[in-house]
């Protein structure tokens, strides 16, 4: 109990000296107002539009795509570089890994991951019957 | 009460200051300049913040690059009249207390550049504090105008909040250099040969 009591006398200090600090540069200090003095700082010149707009969702897909094939593809180099000592065992484990990334690269394909653009996102959609 | 006299020690007559005479002691030894030049004169404006002039030493050497927190604004270089509204529109966007040191011939005037393109002078726009001469102003120019608007901003009176007391500026007067610096610098004819220096 004796520790809930300590708990509760923290955050009545936490909100006592936090208001404090907020009431205190609310009224000290100078003020004044320009037409500029609002606005945002975009160096000098006047903001255009607003800062919600909405941009297509397929960068986010192009991006994650070249992280996990840029990725495959650093394990083929370093097996590469290795290829004469690591034998038959490791072009077994690199076929195993290249088919793998291949079946991979087939479901993405098959789901439509690459039908970028909203003519095509849209004729993906229909061809599959998720179109209401 | 002893007041603070910014000829004498820093820390002179600090005990009996107020608190308003505190704060400008405080903002005094703290101009942060706003990261931001228009031509060549900010060559030597970035010259002033290497080690071999060292800004550090007046308490200058943090760049803002948000005029709301940066004190004082550093016009340094040619200002074009397609500029002169940006300018201005950065000056308001900085928060009180602020100042302006217009440095170089062309902010000062113009500078050579009596043409249609140029501002005649950063001050027919907004209000300057310190000029500094020069084309460009050495590094040294260009310090010794931050200790004179440091000398100034110890000494000037402001409102401690925009609710209580009076309100408005008390700036101290400022004289013009080149009448108190006239006679030490026509003392100096002579021009050293490169060699020696």
């Amino acid at each position: 109990m004796s520790g809930f009591t300590g708990l509760a006398g923290y955050l009545v200090l936490v909100v006592v000296v936090v208001g404090l600090i907020v009431v205190a540069t609310h009224l000290l200090g100078e003020r004044h107002r320009e037409s500029g003095t609002g606005v945002p700082y975009e160096s000098g010149v006047l903001p255009a539009g607003t800062g919600p707009l909405r941009f297509p969702s397929d960068f986010y897909l192009i991006a994650m795509f070249f992280v996990i094939f840029d990725v495959a593809a650093v394990f083929l180099f370093a097996w590469a570089v290795s290829v004469r000592e690591l034998g038959w065992a490791g072009l077994a484990a690199v076929l195993v890994f290249s088919l793998e990334t291949a079946v991979a690269l087939a479901y993405i394909w098959k789901s439509g991951a690459f039908d970028w653009g909203r003519a095509r996102r849209l004729a993906h959609l229909k061809r599959h019957g998720l179109l209401p | 009460m002893k007041k603070l006299d910014p000829s004498q020690h820093p820390f002179a007559g600090l005990q009996m200051a107020r608190s308003a005479d505190l704060l400008a002691w405080g903002r005094k030894y703290s101009l942060w300049p706003f990261n931001f030049g228009l031509s060549c004169c900010y060559v030597e404006l970035a010259t002033s913040l290497t080690s071999k002039f060292d800004l550090a030493r007046f308490g200058s050497e943090i760049i803002r690059s948000s005029p709301r927190e940066a004190d004082v604004m550093i016009v340094a270089g040619t200002v074009f009249m397609k500029m002169a509204p940006i300018v201005r529109h950065m000056w308001e966007q900085m928060m009180e207390p602020r100042w302006v040191i217009s440095m170089g011939s062309c902010a000062n005037s113009g500078g050579m550049y009596d043409i249609y393109s140029v501002v005649q002078g950063v001050d027919s726009f907004m209000p300057v504090d310190i000029y500094v001469q020069g084309c460009p102003p050495s590094p040294e120019a260009f310090m010794r105008a931050l200790l004179l608007l440091q000398e100034s901003v110890g000494v000037e009176k402001r409102p401690l909040s925009w609710t209580v007391g009076p309100q408005g500026v008390v700036k101290p007067e400022r004289p013009s250099m080149r009448d108190i610096m006239r006679d030490e610098r026509r003392l100096r004819g002579d021009l050293e040969p490169p060699d020696t220096v």
